[in-house]
């Protein structure tokens, strides 16, 4: 049976194009690779290859001929013992239709009900230490049940951590598990990844997430979409963990928050740590889950103590926000070195009569909208409260989600409070100023309980 | 018809690893169902049936066959976005690797990762990476891995004389010598960088050579000859399986097609491509070398191209049949559940 030789593609986005000249005419043998024709694409002229062995039966174009629509037949190629006209041609296999694109299904608000408790809620014997101590026991504790956990960065074995959060691992563990890299973050997060693939559950620590800057290409391109792009095959367990945002007096690119860069991608999951509770239950839960997590810490909160549960089995689950603060009268959300400060103002708020709940997300990706929503249909009136720049920040993710699914449970715009929209000033009187305040936070609330 | 080289008689001067005829057969078949492969892969393209990028690696069908020949079960082999002859050598099924070059749920990736990002584990291929030179880390990670699980597997790592030039390439050269991880990075210089020829490009054109400051044993192979590969690959592995730590092989050779379907390799004379294509073409050598030691005639190759014919026709086929991924695979494999 005949082949037709169809009009091709020769870019991705190639409609038509036009047959400039055939090197071949009618009756010609030609064998798989023989260059039949030239196109002209809209940016090239390219050659039109054989696939198949045979004899040109028919040129069906003629050269020169323009606006070739693309699977158009251009020539009739015969088998062996076949003559031009006899046998119908067969007909290439039709394009399959694509598929309608799933329906965006909207999503009804759900019934308030009580907050969730917090995981912390079941243990009876605590325990005071610093985020510093807890981060490192639960290293420890998940290194010592799990082999294939292994700690990697910049001066985290023989050094002890550049903020002495890996205190004692190498002697614990040895070197074959806490490794000191040089200084090469977009290598050692891509080695990290490949462990991940190879079968181990890496914990590369940046020294500070402004340095993973270098990094991001392996962070987002390899660790966050190498599940999807394989069809499942492709899992990535990996802790990237480090300091973040500002510590003090660093200046511009050394101050940075990352939280709304991180969780603006699927296939990452985005840990923000308060207390040392939120310190030892959420690394233990990063450190045993099947995806990368980027878990980011903040270097003035290393040396603060905070009571946490005694207990080895002690996990915070991903995805679920804390209530620090009962109120009923605005809701403070805040995550990492930012609760503390929600806190404070909650006190200050609290001397004026307005009682403010407080929400420590504990996670920013996947958001615990729940407990918000359930937080706003009590309150009716939000602020975030985030270090990092309120454009495209996390504090404008829970608005808009707010707005879709709470509207009219509000009684007051929500209010963002955030990093000025400044490159981090050096001098401590600007740097103050860049950083969101106690008061800040406190006017925001008074502003949206129109007070 | 190419030129004849003589066979080689002792291959690594060993004995034990001279190839045997029916191990050549098995090459030149395996090149020639990488060739036939991509070829009915341009025809699907250029009808519309294979989207986006499409990266043909004919040309360098030697390369991977001559070092696939020498990996071992558990190895993990890992390479750019030009990577369906690298799946066809690691013994991914062709209908599986076709029908996710046109996007369908019996692809590899079920249709979501297309061309570029095709993976098996089950076969030790780790990807099928779109980003110039993302998989030298993460190939460096997969022999991390090797070692720490003390496992004797070793990661090849292919990619480009363009990604020879990212700087992620010599991050990873020196964590891997530094750890002496067991890691072979083949750098197949195809002399162009998509339309950057060697010469324009780096400024130091022998990267045979850029493995000699991270103190790695460096070789430098004909790509063209499949059985020069294979010996060169296996004198690498054995250093790399003995613990010596990384090594860095530079693989002369070519590809015939533009970078992509849609690039028509104008800088580049076409005497210079007949010229590879008639004198140095990898299957038309073995070929050569096939007939003049009799281990397959005429006929066994006739029937042997049918065979080959008929595997790509099946794969095409399948390709086109496979029906598109159900719509409810849009939100699945985001995250591990």
């Amino acid at each position: 049976m005949a082949t037709e030789i169809l009009m091709p593609a020769l870019s991705p986005t190639m409609t038509e194009g036009k047959l400039a000249k055939w090197l071949v005419k009618e009756g010609d043998m030609v064998s798989t690779g023989k260059v039949l024709a030239e196109i002209e694409t809209d940016k090239a002229t390219m050659e039109l290859e054989a696939v198949d062995e045979g004899t040109i039966g028919k040129l069906l174009v003629a050269e020169g001929t323009e606006g070739v629509a693309v699977n158009k037949p251009i020539a009739l190629l015969l088998a062996e013992g076949e003559s031009a006209g006899a046998a119908a041609p067969a007909k290439a296999a039709p394009v399959a239709a694509a598929s309608a694109p799933a329906e965006a299904k909207a999503r009804a608000p759900e019934a308030p009900s009580a907050p969730m408790p917090a995981p912390e809620a079941q243990y009876s014997t605590w325990k005071t230490q610093t985020v510093r101590e807890a981060l490192r026991d639960a290293m420890a504790e998940e290194m010592r049940k799990d082999t294939t956990v292994f700690l990697m960065g910049e001066e985290v074995a023989e050094y002890q951590g550049a903020y002495k959060i890996s205190q004692g691992l190498l002697e614990e563990f040895g070197a074959d598990r806490v490794i000191d890299t040089p200084i090469t973050e977009h290598g050692f997060a891509g080695l990290g990844v490949g462990a991940a693939f190879g079968g181990l559950k890496p914990i590369v620590e940046f020294m500070t997430f402004n340095f993973a800057m270098q990094a991001m290409d392996q962070i987002i391109n390899s660790a966050a979409k190498t599940l999807y792009m394989s069809g499942g095959q492709m899992g990535c367990p990996i802790v990237f963990r480090g300091p973040n945002g500002a510590a003090a007096r660093v200046a511009a690119q050394h101050s940075q928050c990352y939280a709304s860069w991180y969780a603006h991608v699927p296939g990452l999951k985005v840990v923000a740590p308060w207390s040392a509770s939120d310190a030892k239950g959420l690394l233990k839960s990063a450190i045993r889950d099947p995806n990368p997590i980027i878990f980011l810490e903040n270097e003035i909160l290393y040396g603060q103590s905070f009571p946490l549960p005694d207990a080895q089995d002690f996990t915070i689950p991903i995805g679920q926000a804390k209530v620090e603060r009962q109120g009923t009268h605005v809701t403070l959300i805040a995550f990492s070195v930012m609760v503390g400060k929600a806190l404070q103002a909650a006190e200050k708020l609290a001397a004026d009569g307005i009682e403010a709940e407080v929400i420590n997300l504990r996670t920013i990706r996947p958001l615990d909208i729940d407990t918000i929503l359930k937080s706003v249909q009590k309150t009716n009136r939000v602020v975030t409260v985030e270090e990092g720049w309120a454009y495209s920040g996390i504090g404008s993710e829970i608005s808009a989600q707010i707005m879709e699914k709470a509207f009219d449970y509000l009684d007051a715009p929500v209010l963002r409070v955030a990093g000025k929209d400044v490159p981090m000033p050096y001098a401590a009187n600007l740097e103050a100023m860049a950083l969101p305040q106690v008061q800040d936070i406190v006017e925001a609330a008074k502003d949206v309980c129109y007070r | 018809m190419a030129k004849e080289k003589p066979v080689k008689k002792a291959l690594n001067g060993r004995g034990d690893n001279a190839v045997t005829p029916e191990q050549l057969v098995q090459f030149y078949r395996d090149m020639l169902l990488i060739r036939r492969f991509e070829e009915r892969a341009g025809q699907l393209y250029g009808m519309g049936l294979i989207g986006g990028f499409c990266h043909l690696y004919i040309g360098q069908e030697a390369v991977v066959v001559g070092l696939q020949s020498v990996a071992r079960e558990g190895d993990s082999i890992l390479t750019s976005y030009r990577d369906h002859g690298h799946m066809l050598a690691c013994g991914m099924d062709p209908k599986g690797v076709m029908a996710e070059l046109t996007g369908r749920s019996g692809g590899y990736s079920k249709g979501k990762g297309g061309s570029m990002h095709m993976f098996s584990r089950e076969k030790g291929f780790y990807g099928g990476h779109g980003i110039v030179a993302a998989q030298v880390p993460i190939g460096t990670g997969l022999a991390f891995a090797h070692k720490y699980k003390k496992d004797g597997g070793m990661a090849v790592t292919y990619f480009g004389d363009g990604a020879a030039n990212q700087g992620q390439v010599y991050e990873s050269f020196n964590m891997a010598s530094l750890w002496q991880l067991p890691v072979l990075y083949v750098i197949e210089n195809n002399k162009y960088a998509m339309g950057t020829s060697v010469a324009r490009g780096s400024a130091s054109p022998d990267f045979v050579h850029r493995g000699e400051p991270y103190n790695m044993k460096c070789m430098s192979v004909d790509g063209m000859d499949v059985q020069a590969v294979r010996a060169a690959g296996l004198e690498a592995g054995d250093y790399i399986r003995a613990g010596h730590g990384p090594v860095l092989m530079e693989v002369h050779t070519y590809r015939y097609r533009g970078h992509s379907m849609s690039d028509p390799a104008k800088y580049r004379t076409k005497e210079e491509l007949q010229k590879m294509r008639t004198e140095h073409d990898p299957i038309d050598r073995l070929r050569a070398v096939l007939l003049e030691m009799k281990a397959l005639d005429e006929d066994g190759f006739k029937s042997m191209d049918k065979e080959i014919k008929d595997i790509v026709l099946d794969a095409a086929d399948f390709a086109q049949k496979s029906p598109e991924p159900d719509p409810s695979e849009l939100w699945t494999d985001i995250l591990v559940a």
